[in-house]
């Protein structure tokens, strides 16, 4: 893959990015509610007080020009004030990210370490007692809401067995000085081991949760890409080589099964941002997913709108991510 | 000549859900040092399974029901799968029909090539970089022999980058890298146009007589295994039904089946006159009776060949699957 088709493709991404941003826009402003009736709340204010807010926070400008405002300041990383926390929107957001994203990529790590493995052992011993475990199990992974299913973790695990938290990140006598936001790296940092382990115990249920649904999904489509890969001739013709068994499985067919798992599993970690609003409430993680759900209530437009196109901006990248690995993965397609 | 691969009364079985279909049944054949046996039956006639078999390839819901495959003195049979597996590709090779979906679409050549010296050859070198060399350089060597040109640029590309053609002289430039003793050649040139199959072809002839390997070459194609074979099987409905020297099996065929194949090849002498095909269908191998397979379609069908019809001397060196051979002779 070339530098220039690799810049084309980054430079396509841009109109991609406006229409986003610009759906974000109509549908916040469409959403019914109004945010300086909430804001005020059952407090008493004259007309000309409410008309000085409306003006102060720019609600009576045309929208277009709102829109205009809006894409401007994005630019910058600015998305105005937080109507809630008094605070500007993109420090609210960064502080509570590196939770959301900690959380999330070890749910990912979680799903692809578990998901992979199984689909190919359930496509290697097919109808065999692990591919049919395998295969109801998934079929619950997927179905079994989050909500419900982190609350029996939390029943099993942390209220009847005591073994893990009930909630939070890290406990409070393991508390360290924040450096990247990641409980992971900044206990390590410290050097305290104990704050790491009780760290790393805090994620486990979360994690699993989370990872549960996308567990589920890859490990379906790995099985059923492997099982189709297995049968190609290249796969045939790699055993007539006599070469050892782990050498077709590993580098002749799982390289190939691997093409539609990698698709199908960067849009999944899309929607692992969406799923992180469930389980961070279920288990009070303090992370992005719920600062949406608390600002939802709120009506706190400039955060939801920030943070909505910030979703919907991982969610190309992550697309734009996988189109590139998948020419690492089959050099048969270019860019 | 010594012989090199013997196999006797081989039965493959496939479970289908529509009953146990013997896909090949009951047959014996010999290969010997430097021959080229050439086998020929139409689809579904156990050509392909028979060599499947002998690799130890055979895929569930298929199995190896009976019979012994002796290969070099060896029970191939009764190895255990890791000594099966250092004999393929090492000592008997094969070779698929399309170049294109038998290389990994994902790995370039020079992979392709390397690992099965790595999987087979002890003598090379264990330091990394001199074992890499040596591998290149054997890369080298076997792309040359099978006349690819820039050798050494092309190990970094991938199957896609070479024509068909290009494609099919890899596979047997990987096929033959352990220079192996026997080397099965799937329907070696069906996927490939008429000039590119004269050169595939001449290239495996010339191989084989430079290494002195044995070949099976599979083939539906009578003018392949005139020109190229020292005998031929022709097999119907997982049979072998006639057996001999090429030039005499094609010159004068005694089993119905040959000589309704040989009719049915359109020859510049024959211009004008209508193509003679061969009546009916091959039967459906599930569940069939004991007694002569072609019997339905055989011109020379009477009562009396409703029995099992054991494989009967035909000439010197010849054989054929038939009761009325006194009638082609």
């Amino acid at each position: 893959m070339s530098l220039g088709k690799l810049l084309e493709r980054i430079v396509q991404l841009v109109p991609v990015l406006l229409g986003v941003s610009l759906i974000v826009f109509v549908m916040m402003a469409l959403t019914p509610g109004d945010p300086v009736q909430i804001m005020v709340g059952e407090q008493s204010i004259t007309p000309a007080q409410e008309a000085e807010l409306r003006h102060s926070l720019g609600l009576d400008r045309p929208m277009a020009e709102r829109f205009f405002i809006f894409l401007m300041n994005a630019a910058h990383f600015d998305f105005g004030t937080s109507f809630y926390h008094g605070r500007p929107v993109a420090d609210v957001i960064a502080e509570r990210l590196p939770a959301t994203i900690e959380l999330s990529l070890v749910a990912l790590v979680v799903a692809l370490a578990t998901a992979i493995p199984l689909g190919v052992m359930a496509a290697i011993r097919k109808n065999s007692l692990l591919d049919r475990v395998a295969t109801v199990g998934s079929l619950l992974g997927v179905s079994l809401p989050g909500f419900w299913f982190g609350i029996l973790l939390i029943m099993l695990f942390a209220v009847h067995m005591q073994i893990l938290p009930v909630s939070g990140r890290i406990g409070y006598d393991n508390e360290v000085a924040a450096v990247t936001g990641f409980l992971l790296i900044d206990t390590l940092l410290a050097g305290d081991i104990a704050a790491f382990g009780d760290a790393l115990r805090h994620l486990i249920l979360p994690a699993i949760t989370l990872g549960l649904p996308m567990t589920a999904i890859l490990m379906r489509v790995t099985r059923t890409s492997m099982l189709e890969v297995m049968r190609q001739d290249y796969v045939t013709f790699a055993e007539a080589k006599g070469l050892p068994r782990r050498r077709v499985l590993y580098r002749h067919a799982l390289k190939n099964a691997l093409i539609p798992t990698v698709s199908v599993a960067a849009i999944e970690t899309g929607s692992l941002l969406g799923g992180n609003m469930i389980v961070e409430t279920v288990f009070g993680w303090p992370g992005l997913g719920r600062l949406v759900v608390e600002s939802i209530f709120l009506r706190n437009y400039p955060l939801i709108q920030a943070a909505v196109l910030l979703y919907a901006v991982t969610y190309v990248l992550l697309n734009f991510i996988a189109d590139i690995l998948y020419t690492v993965l089959n050099p048969r397609v270019k860019l | 000549m010594s012989v090199l691969l013997e196999v006797t009364n081989l039965r493959t079985e496939f479970a289908t859900r529509a009953g146990l279909v013997r896909a090949v049944d009951g047959v014996s054949l010999r290969v010997a040092r430097g021959e080229c046996l050439g086998v020929v039956g139409e689809s579904g006639s156990g050509k392909s399974v028979t060599f499947s078999s002998v690799m130890g390839l055979v895929r569930s819901p298929g199995r190896v029901a009976a019979g012994t495959i002796h290969f070099d003195g060896r029970d191939l049979r009764g190895l255990a799968p890791e000594e099966m597996r250092a004999i393929r590709g090492r000592d008997i090779a094969m070779t698929m029909q399309d170049a294109l979906t038998a290389l990994n679409p994902a790995l370039t050549v020079g992979e392709q090539m390397a690992e099965v010296m790595i999987a087979h050859d002890d003598t090379l070198p264990s330091a990394r970089g001199a074992r890499r060399s040596a591998i290149r350089d054997r890369s080298v060597e076997m792309l040359g022999l099978v006349g690819i040109p820039a050798p050494e640029t092309r190990l970094r590309q991938y199957p896609h980058e070479f024509s068909g053609g290009m494609r099919q002289r890899i596979m047997i430039a990987i096929a033959l890298t352990c220079r192996p003793q026997l080397l099965i050649a799937d329907e070696p040139t069906t996927a490939l146009d008429v000039t590119i199959q004269a050169q595939v072809l001449e290239l495996i002839s010339d191989i084989r007589a430079r290494l002195g390997m044995s070949v099976v070459l599979i083939t539906h194609d009578l003018g392949v295994v005139a020109e190229h074979c020292d005998r031929v099987m022709v097999m119907y409905a997982g049979q072998v039904v006639e057996e001999g020297p090429t030039d005499q099996v094609i010159g004068a065929p005694r089993h119905p089946y040959t000589r309704g194949l040989l009719a049915s090849i359109p020859r510049p002498a024959l211009r004008g006159q209508p193509i003679r095909p061969i009546v009916g269908q091959v039967p459906d191998l599930v569940g069939l009776p004991p007694q002569c397979r072609f019997h339905s379609r055989c011109p020379l069908a009477r009562q009396g060949c409703l029995v099992q019809v054991p494989m009967l001397p035909a000439g010197p060196g010849r054989q054929a699957r038939c009761l009325r051979l006194e009638e082609t002779s």
